[in-house]
Formats: structure tokens, C-alpha cells, sequence
């Protein structure tokens, strides 16, 4: 145990981007012993992810080079091996497993080839032995009915499957370290549980040693023995887990630890008027079969739900992906048809086509999830800002536009002198601001917020928390609140719906559901996602 | 990935300059491919001097002072009983009344005196008659009256190209051809971009059954014959440039409906078309204003190939006797030519050369436009 697995010494990436080099990592040194998980923990950006593909020459070689640093795995340098000699420690000795099980699994080959395939390049292995290994492999992974599964393709899985038959992958060599990419990330938080639940199954029986980055610190505090903070490319402190995170040194992990959403939601009123109100609200999409398209039945995404909203309140839909949140969010601001009675502010507006809706839409905004994909590339921010206020009130004139524009910008705690700039210059925060800016400068009563957080790192997250709620006080906004971060909807909903696919599993008060929940499935999510506890997979699925 | 805002110098008031940031790293990366870049320049000169091909090549001069008066010949048609002729329109090459202007007053000639329709009637031998330097002075100018004391043996009256079949200066016609070609390619790449583009929008915005029946009847329209129906109308119309480019818009637009379509699917699904949907957009804003841009991208990298597709679709017409009225100066009669007079080799050759230069320039247009737009591709 006295020599590491893999000791990284002084190691430093550089991009090539139009004649320019940026270090994206800057002299980074860890090791890992044998049996040991160390975290590289760090926001977006900071190169973790970069340190970790470069261990086994992954980048896109040669827009980036290492103009510093060795990579020593079993005392043998990798980054100066040619490609026969990676090639066999790729898949073997190291293994990585990334983000995202439905980009990293080939749609087109069935889970018994995936497998099947590094099996046979590195063991050998073909045919029944090889089958025999993918079963025992799919087994120890907790797979049900890994017999079954061996035809499937990747589609046919669930994410957590995805990322099960991933790591089963990972680990069929029997590898020394294996490297994990984000790979709860995509997961919904029951899922992410069990996943990390296995991995540190896996790593005490096989004694292999781990390599975590991520940048959630509750799976850090859970799975590592050692804990890297990078930031911008260097790593700013390190050490064991709990010394970090009881006595942060540095600046910027006490900033990273104090990072997580905190405040009060806004206090129940039952006096305050109702703005939105939906009764018994389905959004049913059709299965259509056969040769002349007939309905066979449908996929109920969202199936009788009851909605009050008041002004000044926030209501928080939670539920794992595919629960129908989104949904049930799209119809109550009619973006998409469904069934059931909605008003809007005592009118209702069920029956109205989009045309009608026309006038009604300032009052109701949407703030969508991703701020990379809500904002036009071509446009500048005073024009996405503006957007609105030319549909509206197009009596403006374009000085008045223009002073709005800034003062909405100014409200959400941007420097409105950036107004002429385009989206790609912008941060992942800041880009949310600027969505928030483009939904507030209609003065709305009602703003439905699709999961306004999860894009962003935990530091950016409690500071646009902070924002929505400032938002909320100063113009008695209704809020309605998706997300299936339970931490977020904790800090900003004062009422909760749990939804399970397509209907209610519980719902009531905030403190209701978050201290005392009533049914199991609750109980599981809310362990899951302030404990990263795994619960038995009857109550929740993978 | 990148959390910084990149360290731009803030400004006051908004960009200056018409062209966003985009569009000037794309013009930066279109000058980066320095064949494309220059082979741009070059085509714009010889497109743009080629606009004026009646200054440069034309059978009546540019300027003329006639008893005082200034006239301007190249642009009006002035009968020929003002300078004691009787034709109702002045031939200016015609010896008399060349002497009677000349008494009277001065032309000013364009370098090449000729048109393109203009046929020599001093040829040294029967025509096809080959370039005048491949003579000395006293052959190139045997057939002029007085030999080569003549007045009119002089550069501007020589054939650089030669003649073709019937006594006409190939210089003259090349000229006047390539901007035909140009002018037909753009005006036919333009309007199919319009048609194609629109057609492609609606289908790819509206999708469902629009799409769907505009697809089918598409896949139906693009399978019809399209050298046999040119044949019938043919037949039926008289062959002009615009009747022959309705024609053939009405099968060329097809090309860039695939694309423009498929740049719709994809886009009509982004989070800023539906938040631009939430703000109560308009449909018609909406796809000039989020859609289209995203379509042009891939518009644009298609025209200088279709571009270039379009001439040599009319040069072919051309060729084979379909395309425009006998006696139109076009570069694939030019080839026609070529190929019944084996024994005048400078027609095919002249048609080739240009031909294929100009649609070698496009070409290297188009690829540098391609890689311009390209945003994985990173220049050194």
C-alpha cells in the first residue's frame, strides 16, 4: 500500500482555439492509493472533468496538448505511452463511466454485444463464456432478470439501467481504478442513490480503487475518502473527506460548502386571490396503431390533478423525470392542449385558442430549464429582453423600451451596459438571469419555473434561489415551482405535489410533505435526496 | 463549460457596425481560406466589369460629338437620316457614315468594336476565322478595300478570339455569354431560394399533415422529366431567358427544401422558440426572426453550388439547341460551335476556358462559404 495506484504530478492541459491557448488545467498533482475513492469536486468549468479524460488520453488530441506533468499509473508514465500500450490499459486496468447512459451505449447494439465486446477484445472471452461472465456481470450490477436483458437495446432500459449495463461494462476486466464522469448527474435522485449505493458495493468487494468527480459535495461527503476542490484549473485544497468538510482552509470550499439553497418560502395565505386554478386536469397523448393510425389508447402524462395558486405563493411540483411536472406545467399556461377546467385570475381560459391566449401571455411567463438553449445565439440580450415588450406593448417607443430593458436587467442583479451583448458571453447564472429578466419585464402575476436551476452549479443555484424569491416579495408573483431538486423546491415552495406518473402521490404544505411525509414513495425521495439513502426498488423504480 | 464572461470592453450604446459578432468571425474565417477569398474578388471584377460589356465590347461608340451636339449611342438608338442615312437604325461601322460623323465632329469607340451579334464583314477568310495574331498585319487585313493602308485596320476592328461561324467576334460573345450565365445562374439561385426556402419553412414549422402532403407532392413533382417537358414547352412557347428560367424554377426550388425543412424540425423545438411562443410571439415572428437565421446557414453554404449547377444546366440547353433564341450569345452554343468546326479549335477552347474558370471560381467560393460557416471547423 505504500505506492499509489496513480499518482498525477504537475499535470497541465491546454486547448488550441483560434490561435489562442487556453489552460483549462494548471499543474495539478493527486494520487490515489490502491482501495481508495478520491472526489475531484469542482463547478463547471474547473477542468475536473478534463484531469480525469486525461489520464487515459481521451481529449481531442491535438487542439490539446500537455506542456506539463506525468500521469504514473503503476509507476508507468501514460501520457508518453503510444497508443497499442493505452489501448490496453483503456478498458482494463482503468475504466471510466460518464454522464450520460444514453450517449454512452451504442443504440444500435444489444446489452449482450456491449459487454460482449470488451470481453472479447481484453480476455478473450467469446460466445457461452463470455455470456456466462456478461450474466454474472449483469447480476452483480442488480440487474432484474439479467437473462431477459441481454437482447435489450439501450432505449428499452431506463436511465438507471443505462448506467447499471454502463458500470457492468466498466467493470468486467476486473479493473484497478475505475473513473467516474458526473455519473449520477442525468439520474433522478432515487436512481442516484442505488447507483451509488452498488459503486460502493463494488468497491469494497473488489477492493478497486476510484476516481469521482462531481460537483454535488452530498455524494462527495458519501462515497470518498479523499477530496480534490479544483477550481479554474488548479486544485486549491486537499485532503480526507471529513477534514474538508468539517475545517475548509480555503476560500473557495467554504464558499462551495455554504453554497447550498437556504431561506424561507413565502408564508401560506389563504386570503390572498387565486391566480391560477386547474380542476381535474388531463393531458392525454394518443398511441396510434395499425395501418390507418387508429388510437389504440394512450400515455397518461399528466391524469386528473387539482391546482390552487395563489398570488404571492409558490406551489412545488416534484417528481422524478417522466412523473409529467413539465407537462402538467405546460397546460395550466396552455402551451399545449388538455383536458380539465383552468382559470386565470377567475377567467376561464380552457377553451381559448392560442390567438386568444395572445393578450393574456404577459401576465403568464414560463423560465425555462436550460439557459444555454432558452436564449437565441443571434440575438442580443436587449433584443431577447425586448422581445416581449414589442408583442405587448408595441406602442413603445424605442427609447422607452430601451430604459425598461435596463431596469428589468438591473432588477435581476445584472450590469445593464452589458445589453448589447450576445448569450455566448455569458455564464450559466447569468444567462438564467437574463431568462428571468425577458419573463419579468411584463410585470406577470403568474411565472411557471420548468426546473430554472438544474442546469446551474450549486453556488449559481442559491444565488438565483435568491433572486426569485426578492422577485416574488417585491411583486407578489405567483410561482409555479418544477423541479425535482427537493433542496430548491425546500427553499422556495410553501405548497408541494409529489407526482408519480401522471397523478398526485401526495400533496400539502411544505413542512407536511418535507417533515412528516405520509406515503412510502415520498419518504423514499425525500431519502434519497437529503440522505442519498437507497430504498428497496418496490417503491421506487430504476 | 466556460463560467467567465469572456473580457470584452463594455460599451455604451450597442455595437457598432452592421455585423454581429458571428457573422465577422465567420467573414474572418471566410479570409483565412485564401483561394475562396481571392477567387471571391476575382469572380465580383470580372462579374462586375462584364455588367458593363456594352462599354467594353459593342458595334457603336460610346460617346460621338456630331455637328456640336453630344450624342450617346450606346444608350439611345438614333435613326440613321440624322447623319443622311435612311436605315431607321445607324450602323456607326458602316464607312460613310463613320466618315460623316468624323467630319462633323468624334466617336468614342469601346476598346472591342463589336457585339455580340455584330458579324465582320472584312473577314480575311471565310469564317470561322481565327485569332488576328495567329496573322501578320498584311493577311488580317487583306479584305478591308485598301489592304492594310486601310483606316479601318486597326486594333479595335481585330478579332482577339476570331470568328465564329458566321463572321461574329467569339471575344465579343464570350463576354456578353459569361454575363448572361451569371446573370441567369443568380436570378434562377435567387428565386429558387425564395420558393425553396418558404416551402421548406412551412413544411418544417408546421410539420403534421402540411408536411407530410407538401412532402409527397414534392417527391411526385421532383420525379417528372425535367429535359423532356423543357422540350415540350419548347415546342410550344418561344424560347426566351424568362420563360426558360420559369422553367426550370419550377423544378429547382426542390433543392433546398430538404435542408430548410430539416433546420426547422430541429429548431422549432428549442427552448427559445418555446419561450418566445410563451411571450405570445407570432407564428411569422417567430420563423423570420428564430428560424430563419438557423436555416440560412445551411441556405447559404448550398448557393454558390447551385450557383454553379444552374449555369452549367443552362449551358447544356444551350448545347443541345434547347435553351436560349438562336443568335443570343451564350457560352454553351459557343461549345456547339466548337464541336461542328474541329478545325477552328479556338472556339471550343475559348468556351472551355471560360466555363471552367468560372465555375472553378464558384466552387472555391462555395467551399470556402462552407468552411466559413462551419463553427467545428478552427483555423490555425
Amino acid at each position: 500500500m505504500s505506492d499509489p495506484l496513480l499518482s498525477i504530478r504537475d499535470l497541465s492541459v491546454a486547448f488550441h482555439q483560434d490561435g489562442q491557448e487556453n489552460l483549462a488545467v494548471n499543474r495539478v498533482s493527486f494520487d490515489i492509493k490502491r482501495g481508495e475513492s478520491v472526489a475531484l469536486v469542482g463547478e463547471s468549468g474547473s477542468g475536473k472533468s478534463v484531469t480525469a479524460l486525461s489520464v487515459l488520453k481521451l481529449l481531442p488530441y491535438p487542439a490539446a496538448s500537455h506542456p506539463s506533468g506525468q500521469v504514473l499509473f503503476n509507476g508507468k508514465d501514460l501520457l508518453t505511452a503510444n497508443e497499442p500500450d493505452l489501448r490496453d490499459v483503456r478498458g482494463n486496468d482503468v475504466t471510466m463511466i460518464f454522464q450520460e447512459p444514453m450517449t454512452s451505449l451504442n443504440p444500435l447494439h444489444t446489452i449482450e454485444r456491449q459487454i460482449g465486446e470488451i470481453l472479447g477484445l481484453h480476455q478473450g472471452l467469446f460466445d457461452n463464456a463470455a455470456r456466462d461472465r456478461t450474466l454474472e456481470l449483469l447480476n452483480q450490477v442488480g440487474i432484474r432478470d439479467p437473462e431477459q436483458r441481454l437482447q435489450s437495446y439501450p432505449h428499452q432500459l431506463s436511465g438507471g439501467q443505462r448506467q447499471r449495463v454502463m458500470i457492468a461494462m466498466a467493470l468486467a476486466n476486473r479493473p484497478d481504478l475505475l473513473i467516474a464522469d458526473e455519473p449520477t448527474t442525468a439520474l433522478d435522485v432515487t436512481v442516484q442513490a442505488q447507483i451509488l449505493k452498488l459503486l460502493e458495493t463494488l468497491k469494497s468487494d473488489h477492493g478497486m480503487s476510484m476516481l469521482f468527480i462531481t460537483h454535488d459535495l452530498g455524494i462527495v461527503r458519501k462515497i470518498s475518502d479523499r477530496v480534490c476542490v479544483m477550481t479554474q484549473g488548479k486544485i486549491v485544497e486537499s485532503g480526507p473527506t471529513k477534514e474538508i468538510f468539517d475545517s475548509p482552509k480555503h476560500d473557495y470550499t467554504k464558499h462551495l460548502l455554504a453554497a447550498e439553497p437556504t431561506g424561507q418560502p413565502p408564508k401560506s395565505d389563504e386570503r390572498s386571490p387565486i391566480i391560477v386554478e386547474g380542476r381535474d386536469i388531463k393531458v392525454w397523448f394518443p398511441i396510434k396503431k395499425g395501418f390507418l393510425r387508429r388510437t389504440a389508447g394512450y400515455i397518461k402524462a399528466v391524469d386528473g390533478i387539482d391546482v390552487t395558486l395563489r398570488a404571492g405563493q409558490t406551489l412545488g411540483i416534484v417528481g422524478e423525470s417522466g412523473s409529467g411536472k413539465t407537462t402538467l406545467g405546460l397546460a395550466l399556461t396552455r402551451l399545449i392542449s388538455s383536458k380539465g377546467k383552468i382559470a386565470f385570475v377567475g377567467k376561464s381560459i380552457d377553451s381559448y385558442s392560442f390567438s386568444d391566449m395572445k393578450p393574456l401571455r404577459n401576465e403568464m411567463q414560463v423560465v425555462f430549464q436550460d439557459p444555454f438553449g432558452s436564449l437565441s445565439p443571434r440575438m442580443s440580450i436587449s433584443e431577447i429582453v425586448a422581445e416581449g415588450l414589442r408583442v405587448h406593448e408595441p406602442r413603445l417607443s424605442p427609447d422607452e423600451r430601451d430604459h425598461k430593458v435596463a431596469s428589468v436587467l438591473e432588477e435581476v442583479g445584472l450590469d445593464a451596459s452589458t445589453r448589447w451583448r450576445y448569450p455566448h458571453e455569458f455564464s450559466g447564472g447569468q444567462r438564467q438571469r437574463i431568462a428571468i429578466a425577458r419573463a419579468m419585464v411584463l410585470n406577470p402575476r403568474f411565472v411557471m419555473l420548468d426546473e430554472p436551476t438544474s442546469a446551474l452549479d450549486m453556488s449559481v443555484q442559491a444565488q438565483v434561489v435568491d433572486l426569485l424569491r426578492k422577485l416574488q416579495r417585491d411583486h407578489n408573483l405567483a410561482y409555479l415551482f418544477i423541479s425535482h431538486d427537493l433542496k430548491v423546491v425546500r427553499a422556495l415552495a410553501n405548497n408541494v405535489i409529489v407526482m408519480r406518473q401522471g397523478r398526485v402521490v401526495e400533496q400539502g404544505p411544505s413542512e407536511q410533505i418535507f417533515d412528516a411525509p405520509q406515503t412510502d414513495y415520498t419518504k423514499a425521495l425525500m431519502a434519497a435526496a437529503f440522505d442519498l439513502e437507497a430504498s428497496s426498488a418496490d417503491i421506487v423504480s430504476d | 463549460m466556460d463560467q467567465t464572461v469572456h473580457t470584452i470592453p463594455t460599451e455604451a450604446g450597442p455595437p457598432r457596425g452592421f455585423f454581429s459578432p458571428t457573422a465577422k468571425r465567420r467573414w474572418r474565417n471566410f479570409k483565412a481560406n485564401r483561394r475562396g477569398y481571392w477567387s471571391l474578388w476575382v469572380f465580383l471584377v470580372i462579374f462586375i466589369l462584364s455588367l458593363f460589356s456594352e462599354l467594353i465590347a459593342n458595334d457603336r461608340p460610346i460617346l460621338a460629338s456630331y455637328k456640336g451636339e453630344l450624342l450617346a449611342p450606346v444608350l439611345i438608338d438614333y435613326p440613321e437620316e440624322k447623319f443622311g442615312g435612311f436605315l431607321a437604325r445607324t450602323d456607326y461601322r458602316d464607312p460613310f457614315i463613320r466618315d460623316e460623323i468624323e467630319a462633323n465632329g468624334w466617336m468614342l469607340w469601346p476598346p472591342i468594336r463589336y457585339s455580340y451579334r455584330t458579324a465582320n464583314s472584312y473577314i480575311p477568310y471565310s469564317a470561322p476565322t481565327p485569332p488576328f495574331w495567329t496573322m501578320d498585319k498584311e493577311q488580317r487585313c487583306s479584305a478591308y478595300p485598301m489592304g492594310s493602308e486601310d483606316p479601318d485596320c486597326i486594333i479595335g476592328n481585330m478579332n482577339w478570339l476570331g470568328t465564329d461561324d458566321q463572321a461574329r467576334d467569339v471575344m465579343a460573345r464570350m463576354i456578353y455569354g459569361f454575363r448572361i450565365s451569371v446573370l441567369f445562374g443568380l436570378l434562377l439561385t435567387g428565386f429558387s431560394a425564395v420558393v425553396g426556402v418558404s416551402m421548406g419553412a412551412i413544411q418544417g414549422y408546421f410539420g403534421g399533415w402540411t408536411d407530410l402532403t407538401l412532402q409527397r407532392l414534392i417527391e411526385i413533382w421532383s420525379s417528372m422529366p425535367v429535359l423532356y417537358i423543357l422540350l415540350i414547352i419548347a415546342a410550344i412557347l418561344p424560347p426566351g431567358f424568362w420563360i426558360l428560367l420559369f422553367i426550370m424554377l419550377l423544378f429547382s426550388w426542390v433543392a433546398f427544401v430538404g435542408v430548410v425543412r430539416a433546420e426547422f424540425l430541429r429548431a422549432r423545438n428549442f427552448e427559445y422558440v418555446s419561450a418566445a411562443r410563451a411571450l405570445g410571439v407570432g407564428n411569422s415572428t417567430i420563423i423570420f426572426r428564430h428560424l430563419l437565421p438557423n436555416a440560412m446557414v445551411a441556405t447559404l453554404t448550398f448557393l454558390p453550388f447551385i450557383l454553379s449547377g444552374s449555369i452549367t444546366t443552362l449551358t447544356s440547353l444551350d448545347f443541345l439547341g434547347f435553351g436560349l433564341p438562336p443568335g443570343s450569345p451564350s457560352l454553351g452554343e459557343l461549345i456547339a460551335q466548337g464541336k461542328r468546326n474541329l478545325q477552328a479549335p479556338w472556339l471550343g477552347l475559348t468556351a472551355f476556358f471560360v466555363i471552367s474558370i468560372m465555375l472553378s471560381l464558384l466552387i472555391f467560393v462555395g467551399e470556402a462559404t462552407r468552411d466559413a460557416f462551419d463553427p467545428r471547423k478552427t483555423f490555425r
